[in-house]
């Protein structure tokens, strides 16, 4: 529905290249990336605020590249709200739908909906610079939706709101998604924000976006080896050399289906890692002896680090079975994991 | 050092700031007050039925609103211009605007001959130009206050975040329907401020008026001539009359322009 074809983004400090992105009919996609690569820049550019200095932005269909802003049925909710502070939340909202022509009784009843979606029908009459930052965030999303747009652009909607809050809101942009038959293009830098609302994420990383995938897909097959890291995920190792599935690592020998010559690295996730106070003989090809270097709780798990050799893996243990292995710093334990649960890039 | 000791040196210096800065301002009130008390309440009388004095206030008032009024059609747009767009050569146009403050006066008026004078272009048009016209009044008030109405609006409109006019474009506002229903009324107080500041100072513009225009005389020229003519006293009942009317004015206006009254955050009762 919406299809930027080679955009180039030369503006301030930013500079973005060739950047190809398409977007379908009623999704959630999410780009997530670190700050400071010019996802908001991106989202500007889409809504028509500056232009783009090559490239061509399609949207069903048509070429909108060079239509102005107020022409498009998109809009935009910034993470600081930008909502309008001369006017009600009433007139915050009907803002649009007036500029737009749209008859007075339509204007009312999109209101009393919205507010009502958003459950802010109490604020109505409220100055915006009394409301609290979530509430101020519903209005510019009720604000935004009031012109019924295509394409909701969301700048990182959720980053400055606090964790309750933040929580809340983001099951409401889920569901406010649902509820409409728009699609929305939503940045952020968050995760988690990411997996929980994207039904597609694309990561976009200096000056382009590496990869663009389901949230499982992405998290079980990043790309290349930046989208790992940003990714944070842990164990993932460089390789020294591959012979027949078999990665050269430091010193160590790891075992991986899915290694090619020209493996650079491999993941393995610390949930598939099996941590036992004896050796044993199994299918699994890889098993190391190490020591627990130290751990740390994660969710409601605990991540413990092993060093095995010079080979350092972290392995993600539930609290009883870190009871039963009696894991202390210093701990003598085996790591094993299967060949194919090695991940190679 | 001791905690003792250095409180007391901070005692100091709060002293001296306030020492030093009240020790100003009484040396702006002191000599308005006086000339204030000068004038016998008779002297007062005499200067406020006075004809020719009420005629040049009148003047000089409309002169310089007009002045303003019209300055602002071109001044406003060009305040928006400026702290809205980055091109080359704006700051050449800031220095540029600033220019009127820092020239001479009288220079500036001699200046505006060229433009109004009866050899410029004006002059030949209209006969005698604007010389010694309410016309080429407001004009000589108008180059010499300009400055004020824009730096004070486009201080204005810079205050306003660029993402509320981008979050209106993309609602579905014009360009046009941006700037009348976010810019202006988000910085009219700056703009009026500013008008306020354009008005007041050509209302007590002397030297490039007198240049334009001895007659017909506006309060200053008047107030100056009678100096002159008539001593002292005979001059300081207008002036205080001038600056009581200009004062009055003032206050009103900058009450009407005040900043909102804060609002608290949330319901204390709900």
């Amino acid at each position: 529905m919406l299809e930027l074809r080679g955009v180039d983004i030369r503006l301030g400090g930013f500079r973005i290249e060739s950047l190809d992105l398409a977007l379908e009919e009623n999704e959630y996609f999410v780009l997530l990336g670190p700050s400071g690569v010019g996802k908001t820049v991106l989202l500007e550019i889409i809504a028509g605020l500056h232009q783009p200095t090559a490239g061509r932005i399609l949207f069903a269909g048509e070429e909108i590249t060079k239509q102005p802003p107020e022409r498009r049925p998109f809009a935009i909710v910034y993470q600081d709200y930008a909502l309008f502070p001369h006017l009600s939340v009433e007139a915050n909202i009907g803002f649009g739908p007036k500029v737009q022509r749209v008859p007075g009784d339509e204007i009312e009843r999109r209101c009393a909906e919205l507010l009502h979606l958003l459950d802010i029908t109490s604020l109505k009459q409220r100055r915006v610079a009394t409301l609290s930052g979530g509430e101020q965030q519903r209005v510019a999303l009720a604000r935004a939706l009031a012109i019924r747009p295509r394409l909701l652009l969301l700048d990182e909607p959720l980053s400055a709101l606090d964790g309750n809050i933040r929580l809340r809101l983001r099951n409401e942009l889920k569901r406010i998604h649902e509820g409409s038959n728009a699609v929305f293009l939503h940045v952020t830098h968050d995760k988690e924000e990411a997996m929980a609302l994207g039904d597609r994420i694309g990561v976009m990383l200096g000056q382009r976006v590496h990869q663009v995938a389901r949230p499982h897909e992405l998290f079980h097959n990043p790309s290349d080896i930046e989208v790992t890291r940003f990714l944070n995920m842990t164990n993932v190792i460089a390789v020294d050399s591959v012979t027949d599935n078999v990665c050269r690592v430091g010193g160590a020998e790891i075992h991986a289906a899915g290694a090619v010559d020209s493996t650079s690295h491999i993941w393995i996730k610390p949930e598939e890692i099996l941590l036992s106070k004896l050796p044993f003989d199994s299918s699994a090809r890889n098993q190391f002896r190490g020591t627990v270097t130290g751990w740390e709780p994660v969710d409601r798990l605990l991540m413990v680090k092993m060093h095995c050799g010079k080979l350092q893996l972290s392995s993600l243990v539930t609290q009883a079975s870190f009871d039963i292995l009696g894991v202390d710093r210093g701990t003598e334990l085996f790591v094993t994991f299967k060949s194919s649960a090695v991940h190679c890039f | 050092m001791t905690d003792r000791g250095s409180a007391r040196r901070n005692i100091w210096f709060e002293l001296v700031l306030n020492l030093l800065g009240i020790g100003l301002l009484f040396f702006i009130i002191v000599p308005l007050a006086g000339m204030l008390l000068a004038t016998s309440p008779s002297d007062f009388a005499q200067a406020a039925t006075d004809r020719e004095v009420l005629v040049s206030i009148r003047l000089t008032l409309l002169c310089a609103l007009s002045a303003t009024l019209v300055a602002a059609l071109g001044g406003i747009p060009l305040a928006y211009l400026l702290a809205r767009k980055r091109f080359p050569g704006r700051s050449l146009i800031l220095a540029i605007i600033d220019l009127p403050i820092i020239i001479p006066h009288s220079a500036a008026g001699i200046a505006l001959l060229t433009v109004v004078g009866r050899n410029s272009l004006f002059g030949r048009l209209f006969g005698q130009g604007l010389m010694g016209t309410a016309a080429g009044i407001a004009v000589a008030m108008a180059f010499v206050s300009l400055p004020f109405l824009i730096n004070a609006a486009r201080e204005g409109f810079s205050s306003v975040p660029e993402r509320l006019e981008r979050a209106a474009r993309t609602l579905g506002a014009s360009p046009a329907r941006t700037f009348f229903t976010i810019s202006l009324p988000l910085s009219w107080r700056s703009i009026l401020s500013g008008m306020i500041l354009m008005w007041a100072r050509g209302i007590s513009e002397f030297g490039a008026v007198i240049i334009i225009a001895y007659h017909p005389m506006t309060t200053p020229i008047l107030i100056f001539q009678r100096f002159n003519d008539f001593g002292l006293r005979y001059a300081r009942s207008a002036a205080v009359l001038l600056v009581l009317i200009s004062v009055a004015i003032f206050v009103l206006l900058r009450y009407i322009a005040r900043p909102p009254r804060p609002e608290t955050e949330g319901d204390d009762c709900a």
